[in-house]
């Protein structure tokens, strides 16, 4: 749209000097002092009370939100339309499960120290190893960043090196997704096959069940939602995030002017999905549950939705997108259940007819209109 | 992968083992040398036991009908397609068959290609500014400052395309002779050696053919360029030196003058020529 030319500043402060950035944060950050306001200051009985259930489920949309801002760093930015990302989110999910599992303690239904209840009932008698460390909060949050990571790695490496791109990486991505569904349905896997992890108590030492624990992990969802995103603005407005441009709309001509291709792929593809790991390990605890369906090649292909609704490109459209539809969505299922899938279709057949270009290029549209209308005004 | 890679590339750890931007050593001759190069595509030789060198500084055209080879011609030189046999060198000291593509166009190799690919959502500056020699691994890219030498360099180029005055337009709203010039200007920014400029003028319109025409001819002798076209009166209008491929082969080189009055050339090329037209 305007022409940003790399600044001299550093790069992970360029952000902060952009206009659209400083908007963005400035409405998350009020957003955030809002919601805790109105739960923790406005008494229950009054209209304006947040209660500790919606602010739950805006920590949800939150952390949905982050994850809709890595697909759109990948997809928006490098034109990798990854149908997969719902596997980073749910092994960030799962990083995070197993070390609230381990919280437990001997607290669960068999009392078992160590194990919990899923593998004493499996009879097991101890844990295995890939389980070890995630009694420790600090191996857990990193597993969080570097399991998808790794993740990522292997299959971009593998992917990129051979020159897969375009439909048929969309399609080895949702592969990809359906084999971990799979293979985590599976109670040999040590992950609680059908059932997931659940019935967790508590995080750092803080009661899960309590409000200010949920307005906790709320908040947590917005501070990270911010990091997220003005990381990912950073690099979208570095030289880098012009080469991905680039190799986006031409990819063999990036090539061919000195860039290793794969090697950005790879590099822009593994931060998206640790990305997408953090909002996975911040959705879990606030929803108390993580079972293979988030692995659901459906899931991720919603994800897109997300951020085709928004607006692609544009990451702040990403994140409209998900809080807009994951609400309709809230609303519809509550009404009518059965027909939330059509409703989705529905609302994208509509969006992308009226708004090619997502809510996001409605806005940007609008701003332009007025900006050539006070051109002309003042001249 | 990329760390164990880098571990390999001990020049880009070691800086006093970073190749030098002037090791084409064009001392004893030519700056580009292919030797008795054969492609084949299935059994089709694309390209026949050619022979061509390209001096230092020359501007050269090469001409030939469709489907001569001219086009694979230019993937061999820049890595794009590896011969059967042959050999090419890039002055006395590099040889071209044993290098990758990016490596080929680091040494100074620029191509353009016929149909322009600029980065359309990209400014013209940005453009240039992402083809310019530099440090191309992921994370001086990502943490790369705009310097004053940068943008001056920028400049000039903008200046020497033309294209100063659109330089913050995105490249996607240029003219089809703008794009070609700012592809030119792309190749321009890695300071290259040797220019492959592929059918530059077709679709151009006749203003834009003479500033094409004018923009080569100036950027000759500071760089050896190489010109693949299709159009007689362009060629004629900026040849020194004219080589004609047909099937994979030189069949003549020499002025304009002296191959167009070649009966060879005349009956395989100008023959085809008109068979085009009618
Ligand atoms: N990758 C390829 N596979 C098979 N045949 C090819 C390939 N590239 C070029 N050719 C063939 O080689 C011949 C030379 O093509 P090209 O170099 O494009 O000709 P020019 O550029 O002179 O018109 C043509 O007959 C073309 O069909
Ligand atoms: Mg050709």
């Amino acid at each position: 749209m305007t022409f940003q030319a790399t600044s001299s500043r550093f790069w992970l402060a360029r952000p902060f000097t952009e206009r659209a950035t400083q908007l963005f944060l400035g409405v998350l950050f009020a957003a955030l002092l809002i919601v805790t306001v109105l739960h923790v200051a406005v008494p229950q009985g009054s209209a304006l009370h947040v209660n500790a259930y919606t602010v739950n489920l805006f920590g949800k949309y939150l952390s949905y939100a982050l994850l809709a801002v890595a697909v759109d760093l990948v997809w928006g930015y490098l034109g990798i339309l990854s149908l997969g990302h719902g596997a980073f989110f749910a092994i960030g999910g799962y990083a995070m499960g197993m070390y609230l599992m381990r919280q437990i303690g001997d607290r669960g239904t068999y009392g078992d120290p160590v194990l919990p209840d899923f593998m004493v009932f499996l009879n097991w008698d101890s844990l295995p190893w890939y389980w070890l460390g995630f009694d420790m909060a600090w191996f857990a949050f990193a597993m969080v960043l570097l399991a998808p990571g790794l993740l990522a790695l292997i299959f971009g490496f593998l992917a990129f090196r051979s020159r897969v791109t375009g439909v048929y990486l969309s399609i080895i991505t949702q592969a990809l997704t359906f084999a971990l569904m799979l293979a985590f349905f599976r109670n040999e896997m040590g992950f609680g096959g059908n059932n997931g992890l659940t019935d967790f108590r508590e995080i750092l030492g803080f009661n899960l069940r309590s409000s200010d624990t949920r307005l906790g992990l709320f908040l947590a969802s917005g501070v990270a939602l911010a990091l997220g995103y003005v990381l990912c603005r950073a690099i979208v407005t570095s030289k880098l995030g012009r080469v991905c441009v680039a190799t986006r709309d031409a990819e063999a001509r990036t090539r061919f002017i000195g860039y290793r291709v794969e090697r950005f792929q790879l590099f822009v593809f593994v931060v998206s999905a640790m990305l997408a790991g953090v909002a996975g390990a911040l959705y879990v605890p606030q929803v108390g549950i993580i079972n293979p369906s988030e692995f659901s090649p459906l899931f991720s292909i919603e994800i897109v939705l997300w951020v085709a609704l928004g607006g692609r490109a544009t990451l702040y459209g990403a994140v409209i997108g998900a809080i807009l539809v994951n609400y309709a969505k809230t609303v519809f299922t509550g009404v009518m259940p059965d027909a939330w899938l059509f409703a989705l279709g529905g609302l994208f057949v509509l969006v992308t007819v009226l708004l090619p270009k997502g809510v996001a290029g409605l806005f940007s549209h609008l701003r332009r209109r007025d900006s050539t209308y006070s051109r002309e005004a003042s001249a | 992968m990329s760390f164990f890679e880098s571990l390999r590339e001990r020049d880009r750890v070691f800086d006093f083992m970073t190749p030098q931007a002037s090791t084409v050593d064009v001392r004893h001759g030519p700056i580009l040398y292919m030797e008795d190069v054969t492609v084949s595509f299935d059994g089709f030789k694309a390209i026949n036991k050619l022979n061509l060198t390209i001096d230092d500084g020359e501007l050269r055209c090469i001409i030939g009908p469709n489907g001569a080879g001219k086009t694979t011609m230019m993937d061999i030189i820049t890595g794009k397609t590896r011969p059967n046999e042959g050999s090419v060198w890039f002055g006395s000291r590099h040889n071209l068959l044993k290098m990758n593509e990016p490596e080929i166009a680091s040494l100074g190799i620029g191509r353009k290609f016929q149909k322009p690919t600029v980065f359309e959502a990209l400014s013209v500056f940005e453009n240039l500014e992402l083809a310019m020699a530099a440090d191309k691994r992921i994370f001086p890219t990502l943490t790369a400052r705009m310097t004053g030498e940068t943008r001056d360099r920028i400049e000039e180029v903008l200046t020497t395309i033309g294209l100063t005055e659109l330089r913050f337009q995105p490249a996607g709203i240029l003219s089809h002779g703008q794009k070609q010039w700012l592809e030119i200007g792309m190749l321009l920014m890695q300071r290259p050696r040797l220019l492959l400029v592929d059918e530059p003028v077709a679709g151009m319109t006749e203003q834009e053919m003479e500033r094409t025409a004018e923009l080569l001819t100036r950027l000759a002798g500071k760089q050896s360029v190489v010109v693949v076209e299709h159009d007689m009166g362009f060629v004629r209008s900026i040849a020194r030196k004219v080589t004609v491929l047909h099937q994979g082969s030189v069949l003549a080189e020499g002025s304009m003058d002296q191959v167009a009055s070649d009966p060879s050339v005349v009956e395989v090329y100008l023959g085809a020529d008109d068979e085009e037209a009618a």
